[in-house]
């Protein structure tokens, strides 16, 4: 029974450390987005209390007087077509190397999985210069032709378990009844994969809303940009950093963010780990 | 029957290999034209002496390899990569062990616990950096508030979290743990629920206890997740460029500086392509190496 009672002492004692050093820079975020500056910025007062009354001055200022929403928009508006161009690329390809036997479709499979560990600050310099002899040069078109080359490889992945899982005696029996192999693809295929789809959009809208590395590099002008790179980037005026704002911004941008992809996170994590476990 | 399931399998052995061809190639010629040309670009561009807005670009053999070689901010980059993913890999895998053990059995409250712990890995990265920026902020500092309140320092003579060279670099490491913790937890997670419980229990009725059947028997068997978990927080930490620059931007005085963030200092804020590319270039090796090694877990692990 002491046994058990100190077992569960550790236990809680555990997560309780962890939970407050993993959210604790969110739980940090809020309190600062509330605080009036003349509280924020004074070393003698406890930054965990309220010695003013909570304000919604800081929320005002970046609605007001920031790009933040232009910033918003442009990520949603990038995050919707790398959505659209992965999947029409990435469906038809996952299908026809689930289905393409043998194996030349599983070096193949392996490749493109490969292709994905290849980061974006290996290639930002060459791809710098592309876009700009393309004239792409700080539109938000550069990061809509860029993004899929990082979530197309991740999402063929994904989609192929998808389509393996599928029995081809479906396809066999959807081609009997007369329609060709492609008809039976998306007649019957596509429509039974809806969560496996479902799966890749989040995937790659969440990969568009945290990308850093090309945003930065390919776009200058502060309403050109998206909310990863315009929040911490041009939130600052000069040397200035307005805190309360910033932090406020943080937060607005990343909630919604992270409870989506916490929904789908099994999903992604099967993704991840290449088959090492069998479950 | 019998007549019909011979022609249903006479049409499911009638591979299509055009159609295939016809749906794999976009996808591939995509991948061709914005990840393979790009990376030969980058190897053209190593050789040469291209710059930002530059004229014509000339073959300089291993030049801008010598020059960076010799140059110390180029060798303090490369150590701190290797310091940062090192360091950062060995307290990730301690950490997302006891979390994922902590985690494993089901309890009140198990889903918000789960939501605020995967916080730091599914937030922008960039924002939760800016976050930890703020924590850091050399006057405002809550850890130094906190450091205050219980006499360890005097007041207005706080560590300057990012100002100074060695606090900086645990700084950058801190975030990157704080960031890869999640994301380690639930991979291991993943591989825990998938032990077959009657083996811990048969050891456990043999008489091991629980170091033992954590060391001896899970351990072994977590072998190829774990070395997932160490392959891909590897990447993340040795080609991530977004912590560095937000928290310190590689200050104080180079003392942060990741090859990658000095390939963007030098290619992009320096307009000197060629140099930036052969910085960037060095992170091949360490690429290839954990691509081989994610073949062989996976090989091991009998998927393929």
């Amino acid at each position: 029974m002491k046994r058990k009672l100190s077992h569960k002492i550790v236990h809680v004692a555990v997560l309780a450390f962890f939970v407050v050093l993993l959210a604790f820079p969110f739980y940090w975020m809020v309190i600062a987005t509330f605080k009036e500056n003349l509280d924020l910025y004074n070393v003698q007062n406890n930054p965990f209390l309220f010695h003013i009354k909570p304000t919604m001055a800081n929320l005002n200022l970046l609605f007001g007087e920031t790009r933040f929403l232009r910033w918003l928009w442009n990520t949603a508006l990038v995050g919707v077509l790398v959505v659209i161009i992965t999947l029409l690329l990435s469906i038809p390809a996952a299908y026809a190397l689930a289905r393409l036997t043998g194996r030349w479709g599983e070096r193949l499979g392996i490749g493109i999985f490969l292709t994905y560990l290849v980061p974006p600050t290996l290639l930002f310099i060459p791809l710098s210069r592309v876009i700009a002899v393309l004239g792409l040069q700080d539109t938000i078109w550069s990061l809509v032709l860029v993004y899929p080359s990082v979530t197309i490889p991740f999402s063929i992945w994904l989609l192929m378990g998808f389509f393996k899982s599928i029995p081809k005696e479906l396809e066999d029996a959807a081609m009997v009844d007369g329609l060709t192999r492609f008809g039976a693809f998306l007649k019957m295929v596509v429509p039974i994969s809806l969560s496996g789809i479902l799966t890749v959009v989040i995937f790659t809208f969440t990969l568009v809303t945290q990308e850093f590395v090309y945003a930065l590099t390919f776009i200058s002008p502060e309403s050109n940009q998206m909310v990863g790179v315009g929040i911490p980037i041009f939130l600052v005026r000069g040397d200035v950093y307005y805190w309360g704002s910033l932090m406020a911004a943080c937060l607005i941008a990343s909630l919604p963010v992270a409870f989506i992809y916490n929904l789908f996170l099994d999903r992604f994590i099967a993704g991840f780990t290449v088959g090492a476990v069998k479950g | 029957m019998a007549v019909g399931g011979g022609k249903i399998k006479s049409i499911g052995a009638a591979q299509s290999p055009l159609l295939g061809f016809a749906m794999f190639s976009p996808a591939l010629l995509y991948i061709g034209l914005l990840i393979g040309a790009p990376f030969v670009l980058a190897v053209f561009y190593a050789f040469s002496d291209a710059r930002i807005g530059g004229g014509e670009m000339h073959y300089v053999g291993l030049e801008n390899f010598r020059s960076i070689l010799q140059s110390p901010s180029f060798r303090k980059a490369l150590e701190n990569s290797i310091i940062f993913t090192i360091c950062a890999q060995i307290i990730v895998m301690v950490c997302a062990n006891i979390l994922s053990i902590a985690l494993e059995k089901p309890f009140r409250g198990r889903g918000l616990v789960r939501f605020l712990i995967l916080l730091p890995w599914v937030a922008p990265v960039s924002l939760g950096t800016i976050g930890w920026k703020w924590i850091l902020d050399s006057i405002y500092s809550v850890i130094t508030w906190v450091l205050v309140w219980l006499h360890i320092v005097k007041p207005y003579s706080g560590p300057y979290w990012l100002g100074e060279a060695k606090l900086a670099m645990a700084s950058v490491i801190l975030v990157h743990c704080w960031r890869l913790i999640p994301f380690s937890t639930v991979i291991l997670l993943a591989g825990r629920t998938a032990i077959p419980k009657e083996i811990p229990e048969a050891a456990a009725i043999d008489g091991a206890g629980f170091w033992r059947t954590t060391f001896q028997i899970n351990l072994p068997i977590m072998t190829p997740i774990l070395s997932v978990a160490v392959l891909f927080g590897t990447i993340f930490t040795f080609t991530d460029m977004t912590v560095v620059y937000i928290l310190t931007a590689g200050g104080p005085y180079d003392s942060t500086q990741t090859l990658p963030s000095l390939a963007f200092a030098t290619g992009i804020q320096g307009s000197d392509l060629a140099a930036g590319a052969a910085i960037s270039l060095f992170l091949v090796p360490v690429l290839i190496a954990i691509a081989y090694l994610m073949l062989r877990v996976a090989h091991r692990s009998e998927v393929i």
